[in-house]
């Protein structure tokens, strides 16, 4: 989203009821300072401010190997560049969805090519899911099991891997 | 020469114009499974995603009779007209390689290759009829899937280049004619009721157009957590309300102050019979208001359907193409005002007998 006044990267998105209708405006830093809506004398824009999500090093460090796309170019651009990113970039998209969306699953049709790879998906996630769980649980011979059949589903589904 | 398809009308009988509601959009984005997103992808990768989609789309039965053109091929008043009439979109028009249109001789189908996604699969029609477009829309994605593999999660749907298309990849949009919401000034309460909704509202261009000419384009925002039918369900059900809004507001300026209304009406046929020079913003404005004489049968229904072809002929492109060359934009304003006095040169006096005391 871009800056009501420039073109800059808006980061300060405002919203005001003036009349009773409200009023939307996307703001950069320099210009939200200038307009003078990070004024500390404001008290709720500036706890709105502190409440906004700040990068971490983990996810800020991020970068989808497929296709080069780092958490920058997507903060940035808000466009994901292949199939994988949604997978490198799922800790940082999954709250944004939620906000984005009815909801974080997928209701709708299924294309039928796809009918067979979903269920190694589905699997694959299942496993993901419990192996995680596994290691924070410190079970790590669980977690060896399901490392090792995670393994070979991904040898079942790409034969030429 | 591509230019013909412009000239030469649709096939099939020409759709009747409706009041409110003037047409349904419903757009799918698709991307292929082995290939970075368009944003991302190098040039030989986007060749190559558009010889493998073309050839996809050569064989699905409802794109049998369609022109297909690369963009490349097209000079850029052929793209300006394409947006016009909302064929391709401004993205693909400025796309510098490798964009793709298959557009079916009726109009009704086209899908874009290489624009933010991979696949833009768009069906239209007129009038307010989501069932009919969805069901179009659907079985043009299952016959362009039976030969292409689709970038696909089981949790997040369709995967596309912005997450704000995730899941479903449907965006179903109505193009509306709201001057009566728009003169009572409840416009903007409207857009933040349906944006609590979920539900946007845009300008006849789409993302950062003005309204000109009252007409708005509304859509589903939200594509993932809910079905395709769920959707469109609930879509359906806010334009109804909107529709009924709308015939509120118009009832309601017309009881309250109907004199100045018949006035404004009246000095748009006198601005567009008489004018030497008019903006395409101007023009759209008073067509506007030609549009909502013909729906309070103050004008004959033909005027309605005159409205909506002058909406689209005022427009920049369109002037030039007629024209037949690129121009500026002063003598543009007067082309346009000489197209507009020809057509309205025979327009009748409002019939103002039903309706106002």
């Amino acid at each position: 989203m871009k800056c009501h006044h420039c073109d800059s990267q808006a980061t300060v998105h405002l919203t005001q009821i003036i009349n009773g209708q409200m009023h939307k405006m996307d703001l950069c830093e320099s210009c939200a300072q200038e307009k003078g809506v990070t004024s500390p004398d404001n008290l709720s824009i500036g706890s709105l401010l502190d409440d906004q999500p700040k990068m971490d090093a983990s996810t800020a460090s991020m970068t989808c190997e497929s296709c080069g796309t780092t958490h920058q170019d997507f903060k940035k651009g808000g466009r994901l560049g292949c199939e994988a990113c949604y997978h490198v970039f799922r800790p940082v998209l999954e709250p944004l969805l939620d906000g984005m969306h009815a909801g974080i699953n997928h209701l709708g049709k299924v294309p039928t090519r796809s009918a067979g790879k979903k269920t190694v998906q589905d699997d694959e996630d299942a496993l993901r899911k419990a192996l995680q769980k596994a290691v924070e649980e410190e079970n790590y011979e669980k977690a060896a099991e399901l490392r090792d059949r995670l393994k070979k589903l991904h040898t079942q589904s790409s034969p030429t891997a | 020469m591509f230019h013909d398809l412009f000239f030469s009308k649709a096939k099939g009988r020409a759709p009747k114009p409706c009041p409110i509601a003037l047409s349904t959009r419903v757009r799918l984005a698709r991307n292929l499974r082995e290939f970075p997103f368009p944003g991302r992808a190098q040039s030989g990768q986007k060749k190559a995603v558009l010889s493998k989609c073309m050839e996809a789309l050569e064989k699905v039965k409802n794109l049998k009779t369609s022109t297909s053109v690369e963009l490349d091929e097209l000079s850029e008043l052929d793209k300006q007209i394409l947006v016009e009439r909302h064929l391709i979109s401004l993205e693909l028009s400025q796309s510098d390689e490798s964009g793709g249109l298959v557009l079916s001789d009726d109009r009704s189908c086209s899908v874009m290759v290489n624009e933010e996604d991979h696949l833009r699969i768009q069906v239209l029609s007129n009038g307010l009829n989501f069932d009919k477009v969805w069901k179009l829309a659907d079985s043009l994605d299952s016959g362009i899937e039976s030969s292409l593999d689709y970038a696909f999660d089981s949790q997040l749907g369709f995967l596309t280049a912005c997450p704000t298309n995730l899941g479903t990849g449907m965006r179903a949009s109505v193009m509306m004619h709201l001057p009566g919401l728009v003169m009572s000034k409840n416009m903007d309460k409207v857009i933040n009721a349906v944006n609590h909704l979920g539900i946007a509202v845009r300008g006849l261009f789409g993302e950062g157009s003005d309204a000109s000419g009252s007409i708005f384009q509304i859509s589903n925002q939200q594509t993932l957590g809910e079905s395709e039918s769920a959707i469109l369900e609930r879509l359906q059900d806010t334009l109804e309300n909107i529709v009924h809004q709308e015939k509120m507001a118009r009832e309601k300026l017309m009881e309250d102050d109907g004199l100045r209304l018949v006035d404004k009406i009246c000095r748009a046929i006198g601005t567009l019979k008489h004018s030497h020079l008019i903006q395409s913003s101007e023009a759209m404005d008073h067509l506007s208001l030609i549009r909502l004489a013909a729906d309070f049968e103050f004008l004959p229904e033909k005027f309605r359907a005159l409205a909506d072809r002058m909406f689209i002929e005022v427009q920049p492109g369109h002037v030039q193409l007629s024209a037949g060359k690129p121009i500026e934009p002063g003598e543009r304003d007067r082309l346009r005002a000489d197209t507009l006095r020809k057509e309205f040169l025979r327009i009748p006096q409002l019939n103002l007998d039903a309706q106002v005391d």
